[in-house]
C-alpha cells in the first residue's frame, strides 16, 4: 500500500522489508528517526550505542555473525566512527551492511557541513544517494545486495531534505531475515599487517569491479532531453533540477561512489553544455575535471555552502529568476530556547552572573552560549567540553593565570565521549570544574533514551548508570550534586567549585521536563509590587514578558508557556512573583 | 492540476508538524502527489518553525521558494510576517492572532511590534487573522490550535473537507478524536 513517508522512516522500512536483523546507531539530526523507526517496525532488533564508533563497531559484529546490519548516524558521527570504517573496508562483510549517514547542508542543526561522499572516497566504500523517499526505501535492499555481491561495506547517504521530506513509498515484498553462518576466518577479519597488505589489494581491486558495475546498474540511469544543456546530479539537488529544468537532459546518479566513467563521457559528448549540480564539495566536479572531460558550469556558478536550490540553478543557467517580493526586515528573531523550566536555566543564569570562561560541548545546554547568557565560550565536538578546559587549564597555569575553567556537559555527551577526557584530566593532575547537566535523555535531538535513562530504545527496563559513582571510579575526588534550579545554592556550589584546586565535578540530576512531562503550577506577577527592574528577564524564558507599552511596563507571565520552575521569582527583590496555583496549562 | 504550494509557519511546540501531516496524508488519500518537509530537530520550544506542503500530480523538490506560496498559514503573526515573502502575488494567508512572544522579547532585548496586523494586512490583500486559541479552548484543549488552523484553511484547499476531517479522525489518538475534530469544525465556521 501506498504511504507518505520522510526517507528516515523509508529506511527503517526498507530495512524491515529487506531482511534486516540487527541496527545500531547513536542519535543526531537530520537521522535520528530512522532507529527509531525501526524501534517501530516491532520485529527488529534495534539498539542505541553510547556513541557512534561503538554503533558502528556493533553493526560490524552483526554481519560478522551473519545478519544484515545497519548503523544509521549524523555526517559528524562518522568521525567519531572513522576508525572502524577506514578498517572494516579492508576486512569487507558477511551479512551487508548498510552505514546510513545523514548530512546537513546548510546546517540547519549541526556545528559543520561536511559532505560524507568524502568518506565514500577515503574509505573506498561505495555509496548510494536516494533523491526521494522510494529511492531512500528501495536502495537497502540495492544496498544489501551491493554490499553482499561486492564483499564490502556500503554508505547510504541522505541530505536533510531526503531524511525528513515526505513523500510517496509503494513498499516491496518483505523478505525474511535469513542469518547466515558465524565462520572463523582470521586472514578475513584479523587486520594484522600481513593480512592487511593482500586486503588493500582486494580493495583496489573491488573499487575498479564497482566502477564496472556502476556502468550498467540501473541506479544510474540518464534521463535524454533537450540537447542544449546535460546536468549530472544526484540526491536532492535531482528534484531542484527538474524544478529548474523540466526538459533539460539529465545523468542522475544513485551510485555517487565509485563514478561511471564511460557513461559520463557517453553522456557529456551528447550534450552541448555539461553541467554540475551537486550541494556541497565539488566531488563529482573534480573527478570528472580528472577524467579530460570539460564541465562548463559547477562549482564556479554554483555555491560550495549552504543547500541548492531550483533558483540557484537556473542563475547559474544564465535563466531568469523570478523577481520575488524581500523578506520583511527588523522583526525580533526568533531563536530556540531553553524550554520554559528547563534545569540548563538556573545553570547558566550563574554562570553568566560569574563571567567564568565556559568550555561547552553539544545538547540543549550550547543555547547558554545565546544572549541574553553569553555564558558558553568554546565548543567543538561532542567531548570537547572536558579536553579543552583540560587544556586550557594547563596553560593558565603555566600563563600563571588564576583562574579555572569551567566544563558544562550533557548525560548523553558524557557517556558518547566525556568519560574518556575526564579519565584523562583525572589521570594527569587537571584543574577544571566540570558541570554534569544529567537530565537522564539526550534532550537536543528530541528526547532519546541513553545508558542513564533505564530503558532501551525497543521499551525494555535496562540497567540505569548512575554518574557519581563512575566519575569517583575515574579517579576523581570531589563531587557534589547540584540542584540548579536554586539559585543561591547553585552559586554557591559552583564558587566552591573554583576555589578547591583539583578536578571538581558537580552534578545536576533535574530530568528534562519536555522527555519526562514534569509540570508544575504556573507562576503569576503581582503588578503592584512589580516595579518593572526587569532582573527576572536575565533568565531568558520565552514566558516572561513586558506588559503592553504603557507609562511604565512591567512583567508578566503566560500562564499558556509557563511552567512553573520558580527559577524568575529567585531573581525578583519585591516579592512580585508567586506560584499561582491550580492547573497547569503550559503548551508544552 | 497546478501545483499548489502551502507553508506552514509557527513556534516549536505548537503543532506545525501535525497540522502538515494531515494536510499531506489528505493528498495521499486524494490520490494525487505530495511532498512535505520540514526541518526539524531541536527539540526545544520557542524557535521559528516553517514547514511546506506540495501537492500536485507530480511533485519534483519538496520544498516552497520564496514568491511561490498559494498558501501560507501561520499559528502565531510575527511568523507570519517573517514568512510573508513566500506568498505569490495574490496569495492567501490566514494566521492566528494569538502572539507568542520571542525569547529576544522576553529577554528585554528585542521589542514586539505592536504594528503586526497592519503591516500584514499592508502586504497582503487576502489575509485573514482570528483567534485559534479560544477557539481550541472551547474545543477542549489549547494545543488544538493546529486543528482550528487546518479547519479555517479548508475551504481553499484542492482537498475535500470529507476526506481531511476522515484523516484527522485515523491520526488523532483515542481521547484526541473529539477535541480535535471540534476544532477542526470550529475553525471552520470561523
Ligand atoms: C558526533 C555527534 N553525534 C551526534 C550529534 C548530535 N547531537 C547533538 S547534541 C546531542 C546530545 C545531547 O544530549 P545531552 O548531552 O544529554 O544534552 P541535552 O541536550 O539533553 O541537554 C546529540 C546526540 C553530534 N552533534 N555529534
Amino acid at each position: 500500500m501506498k504511504k507518505i513517508i520522510s526517507g528516515n522512516e523509508a529506511i527503517a522500512l526498507g530495512f524491515g522489508d529487506a531482511g534486516g536483523v540487527f541496527a545500531s546507531g547513536y542519535p543526531g539530526t537530520p537521522s535520528t528517526e530512522t532507529l527509531e523507526e525501526v524501534a517501530r517496525l516491532g520485529d527488529v532488533y534495534c539498539e542505541w550505542a553510547a556513541n557512534e564508533k561503538v554503533a558502528l563497531e556493533a553493526v560490524i559484529g552483526g554481519s560478522i555473525a551473519g545478519g544484515r546490519s545497519l548503523s544509521t548516524m549524523k555526517h559528524v558521527g562518522v568521525n567519531v566512527a572513522a576508525d572502524a570504517l577506514l578498517t572494516l573496508t579492508y576486512t569487507g562483510v558477511n551479512a551487508g551492511l548498510i552505514l546510513m549517514v545523514s548530512d546537513d547542508p546548510g546546517m540547519h542543526s549541526s556545528q559543520n557541513e561536511q559532505d560524507s561522499r568524502n568518506y565514500a572516497k577515503f574509505a573506498k566504500v561505495p555509496m548510494l544517494d536516494p533523491a526521494n523517499s522510494q529511492e531512500a526505501y528501495d536502495m537497502v535492499r540495492a544496498g544489501f545486495e551491493i554490499s553482499e555481491q561486492f564483499d564490502t561495506p556500503l554508505m547510504l547517504r541522505t541530505t536533510t531534505r531526503i531524511a525528513h521530506a515526505k513523500g510517496l513509498v509503494v513498499p516491496q515484498e518483505k523478505v525474511a531475515p535469513q542469518i547466515g553462518e558465524w565462520v572463523k576466518d582470521v586472514p578475513k577479519y584479523v587486520m594484522l599487517p600481513n593480512f592487511g597488505k593482500l586486503k588493500h589489494v582486494e580493495v583496489e581491486a573491488r573499487l575498479l569491479k564497482l566502477q564496472e558495475f556502476a556502468e550498467t546498474t540501473p541506479l544510474n540511469r540518464i534521463e535524454m532531453g533537450d540537447t542544449e544543456v546535460g546536468i549530472i546530479t544526484s540526491g536532492v539537488s535531482y528534484q531542484h533540477v527538474r524544478e529548474a529544468c523540466p526538459n533539460a537532459s539529465v545523468l542522475k546518479l544513485g551510485l555517487v561512489h565509485p563514478l561511471p566513467e564511460k557513461k559520463i563521457r557517453e553522456f557529456a559528448g551528447s550534450v552541448k553544455r555539461l553541467m554540475i549540480v551537486e550541494e556541497m564539495d565539488a566531488i563529482f566536479e573534480e573527478q570528472i575535471r580528472a577524467m579530460g572531460i570539460e564541465v562548463e558550469i559547477g562549482k564556479n556558478k554554483l555555491p560550495l555552502c549552504g543547500e541548492i536550490n531550483a533558483d540557484l540553478i537556473r542563475a547559474a543557467l544564465g535563466d531568469k529568476v523570478p523577481e520575488v517580493a524581500a523578506p520583511v526586515t527588523g522583526l525580533p528573531q526568533r531563536p530556540p530556547v531553553f524550554c520554559p523550566s528547563c534545569a540548563h536555566r538556573g545553570l547558566f543564569t550563574i554562570l553568566s552572573k560569574l563571567k567564568c570562561f565556559v568550555s561547552g560541548d553539544i545538547g540543549c545546554y550550547t543555547l547558554g552560549a545565546l544572549p541574553p547568557m553569553n555564558a558558553m565560550h568554546s565548543v567543538i565536538d561532542m567531548g570537547a567540553s572536558i579536553s579543552a578546559a583540560h587544556g586550557m587549564a594547563k596553560v593558565n597555569a603555566i600563563a600563571g593565570r588564576d583562574e579555572k575553567p569551567v566544563a558544562v556537559i550533557g548525560d548523553s555527551t558524557f557517556f558518547h565521549s566525556g568519560i574518556t577526557g575526564l579519565l584523562s584530566m583525572a589521570y594527569n593532575d587537571g584543574n577544571a570544574l566540570v558541570i554534569i547537566m544529567d537530565n537522564r535523555t539526550t534532550g537536543m535531538t528530541g528526547g532519546q533514551e541513553n545508558p542513564g535513562s533505564g530503558v532501551t530504545l525497543q521499551g525494555v527496563p535496562t540497567q540505569q548508570v548512575e554518574i557519581a559513582p563512575l566519575v569517583k571510579a575515574l579517579g576523581i575526588d570531589n563531587v557534589v550534586e547540584l540542584d540548579a534550579y536554586d539559585l543561591k545554592a547553585t552559586e554557591a556550589a559552583i564558587k566552591k567549585g573554583l576555589e578547591t584546586p583539583g578536578p571538581y565535578v558537580l552534578i545536576d540530576k533535574n530530568p528534562c521536563v519536555l522527555r519526562y512531562k514534569v509540570r508544575k503550577p504556573a507562576i503569576h506577577v503581582d503588578q503592584d509590587k512589580c516595579t518593572g527592574c526587569r532582573a527576572c528577564l536575565k533568565v531568558a524564558c520565552m514566558a516572561l514578558g513586558l506588559t503592553a507599552s504603557g507609562e511604565k511596563q512591567k512583567v508578566r507571565v503566560d500562564p499558556n508557556v509557563c511552567n512553573g520552575c520558580g527559577v524568575c521569582t529567585q531573581m525578583c527583590k519585591f516579592d512580585a512573583m508567586h506560584e499561582l496555583g491550580g492547573d497547569n496549562h503550559a503548551n508544552l | 492540476m497546478q501545483i499548489f504550494n502551502i507553508v506552514i509557519a509557527g513556534v516549536g511546540g505548537q503543532g506545525v508538524l501535525m497540522a502538515s501531516k494531515v494536510l499531506a496524508e489528505s493528498a495521499l488519500a486524494s490520490n494525487l502527489d505530495v511532498k512535505q518537509n520540514e526541518v526539524h530537530g531541536m527539540a526545544q520550544r520557542g524557535g521559528s518553525v516553517i514547514s511546506f506542503v506540495r501537492i500536485g500530480d507530480k511533485i519534483n523538490s519538496p520544498v516552497v521558494m520564496p514568491g511561490s506560496a498559494d498558501l501560507l498559514i501561520s499559528f502565531e503573526p510575527l511568523e507570519a510576517l517573517r514568512y510573508i515573502h513566500y506568498l505569490k502575488p495574490g496569495g492567501r494567508l490566514v494566521y492566528n492572532k494569538v502572539s507568542i512572544n520571542p525569547s529576544t522579547v522576553a529577554a528585554g532585548l528585542a521589542v514586539y511590534p505592536d504594528d503586526v496586523e497592519q503591516q500584514i494586512a499592508a502586504l497582503c490583500a487576502e489575509a485573514k487573522g482570528l483567534d485559534a486559541l479560544s477557539i481550541a479552548r472551547e474545543a477542549g484543549n489549547g494545543k488544538a490550535v493546529n486543528m482550528v488552523m487546518v479547519g479555517t484553511v479548508m475551504q481553499h484547499l484542492p482537498l475535500k473537507e470529507e476526506i481531511i476531517t476522515e484523516v484527522v479522525k485515523q491520526i488523532s489518538q483515542n481521547k484526541g478524536v473529539e477535541v480535535n475534530l471540534k476544532a477542526l469544525a470550529g475553525g471552520a465556521a470561523a
